[in-house]
């Protein structure tokens, strides 16, 4: 029985009680090495494979499976990435990008909540803008490129792809989670006399946090895609610049250097925004 | 005269959708009386918690009138406290500041407020949760923590939308017994809505039987337990009476008669 609940009382919630944790039973012990063994295994096989991936990179193209001009080897990516770093350019690159992605990004958050709570506010406002909305958000905002960049310059352009990019999925996501707010909150609230506004702060807005999160989660990555597209149309700085020309002087080096750190970019975003999670998280039970 | 204290004068309410309109109450004709608990039964979808949607203001009805202390209903007041099936407690708030949503929103005086919540929630035996979060809480727990955020603003009239329909049997049963209890002992007025007739009996001096949509009142019974002494029995004691089954089997005959 002990080692039953033991297992399974991940769907326990705790009701007013603090037991004393059971005694472990012998099949208990072997279930817990067993999944200890399986995690393992699996980070095994995930370190595995990046090495084989990284070895195979450095192979081919020095036994001239392929042609090395076209994909450079991981040696001449790691040489590369230390000698701009060396230079000074790398650090100055990644800063420009940075901030051009946590400026778009914050407008696009900024903005995007402030339109769903006008939504939220006026359902006659939604149902008139709902269709452009839709519209706007199916569209490809890469297309926009060229005409940002003839409207609003080399700089203006690219934080006008970004917030573009963010900016509609972010208003969709939290009018959506919005709208479907507990009604037996909002009931309740109503019949305490609650005016619209006081539905918003005091059940739609705190009753959204985890909404929240999955949009900034979606919009790290989207204020990224918008920043190196804007950086590829016209640029002096940035990632984005160093991709485009990298691939033009045939530095495939560079290009791949660029590339890995993007993805270090893109994963320390994401585990920043984990980190906001799990703070928010921590002090409350499971919520059912 | 005395004015009654809830009067619902011959009220008629329809639904518009594009499709058309349906009359979901039609002549709805009753009063209650200062202290009273009256229970409202009928089908799902007869319209019974529309009628306390009406009482609390949150919809108006197409025609007649619905009138507390004789004056026209208009909106929520403070004076209207509703439960409803669902605790709706906020699991983001303790359960103090849950009981303070009311004064809150009303924007009372917090102080005060706050003394009375955790006075309420300690009379109700949770005196050691005023800081724990919901999910932290037995069901019937959370629904004492409910009523005691009905209470906050100090409610005359307490609408109870089966308030009790989603704990466990057991749990359900005491704590009926123990609301029916405090609503009587602070002499508040009560119209429970509910499709468990022993529970509208149990807890109530009157049941009202509505018929199927469009809501009508079919009939009135009057309650009283005569074998159990001059005052009211609690509602677990009710259901030991000898008068109990008699009202059992009228209020379920009238409820039977039109599912054929």
């Amino acid at each position: 029985m002990s080692s039953k609940a033991a297992v399974t009382d991940a769907s326990h919630a705790a009701v007013a009680s603090s037991e004393t944790t059971p005694r472990q039973s012998p099949q208990y012990k072997a279930w817990l090495a067993g999944q200890q063994r399986e995690k393992r295994l699996i980070a095994i096989a995930q370190f595995g494979l990046v090495v084989l991936f990284l070895l195979l990179w450095e192979i081919a193209p020095r036994m001239h499976w392929v042609n090395p001009m076209l994909t450079s080897y991981p040696s001449a990516v790691v040489q590369a990435f230390l000698q701009m770093i060396a230079d000074g350019q790398f650090g100055e690159h990644v800063f420009v990008t940075l901030t051009e992605v946590v400026v778009s990004f914050a407008i696009a958050m900024v903005l995007g909540t402030i339109i769903a709570v006008l939504l939220w506010m006026s359902p006659q406002l939604e149902r008139v803008l709902d269709p452009f909305l839709v519209v706007l958000n199916a569209l490809p905002k890469i297309a926009l490129v060229p005409i940002f960049y003839i409207w609003l310059g080399a700089t203006g352009s690219i934080y006008a792809v970004a917030v573009a990019v963010a900016l509609f999925i972010t208003i969709l996501m939290l009018y959506t989670g919005f709208s479907q707010s507990d009604p037996n909150k909002i009931k309740l609230v109503r019949t305490l006399g609650a005016t619209r506004w006081q539905m918003l702060t005091k059940v739609v807005l705190p009753g959204n946090v985890h909404t929240f999160i999955a949009t900034l989660k979606a919009n790290a990555g989207l204020s990224l895609v918008g920043v190196i597209v804007g950086e590829f149309q016209a640029s002096k700085a940035g990632l984005g610049y160093l991709i485009t020309y990298g691939s033009q002087i045939f530095r495939m080096d560079m290009v791949m250097a660029a590339i890995v750190l993007l993805g270090f970019i893109s994963l320390a975003i994401y585990a920043l925004i984990q980190l906001v999670e799990m703070r928010i998280n921590k002090p409350a039970a499971r919520a059912d | 005269m005395i004015v009654p204290k809830i009067e619902f004068r011959h009220v008629n309410l329809r639904y518009f959708t594009p499709k058309g309109e349906t009359l979901a109450l039609r002549d709805i004709n009753f009063k209650v009386e200062q202290g009273e608990f009256v229970s409202i039964v009928g089908q799902s979808g007869c319209g019974k918690s529309t009628l306390l949607s009406l009482l609390s203001g949150l919809i108006k009805p197409t025609e007649g009138e619905v009138l507390i202390d004789g004056k026209t209903v208009t909106g929520p007041s403070p004076q209207v406290g509703f439960m409803l099936q669902q605790d709706s407690l906020f699991e983001w708030r303790s359960i103090v500041d849950n009981a303070l949503l009311g004064p809150e929103i009303r924007g009372d005086d917090m102080g005060a407020a706050r003394r009375k919540a955790e006075a309420l929630l300690t009379r109700y035996g949770l005196g050691d949760f005023l800081h724990s979060k919901p999910s932290e809480l037995s069901g019937g727990m959370r629904q004492r923590a409910a009523l005691a955020r009905t209470m906050c603003l100090t409610p005359d009239i307490l609408l109870l939308d089966e308030p009790f329909s989603a704990l466990d049997f057991q749990t359900r049963l005491s704590i009926a017994d123990e609301i029916g209890d405090i609503i009587r002992k602070e002499n508040k007025t009560a119209v429970l809505v509910t499709h468990d007739i022993p529970e509208a009996i149990a807890m109530a001096d009157r049941v009202i039987v509505l018929s199927r949509r469009p809501g009508r009142i079919k009939s009135i019974h009057d309650i009283a337990f005569p074998s159990h002494g001059n005052d009211r029995p609690g509602s677990f004691a009710a259901r030991e009476t000898t008068e109990f089954p008699s009202y059992f089997n009228t209020v379920w005959e009238e409820l039977e008669v039109h599912v054929e």
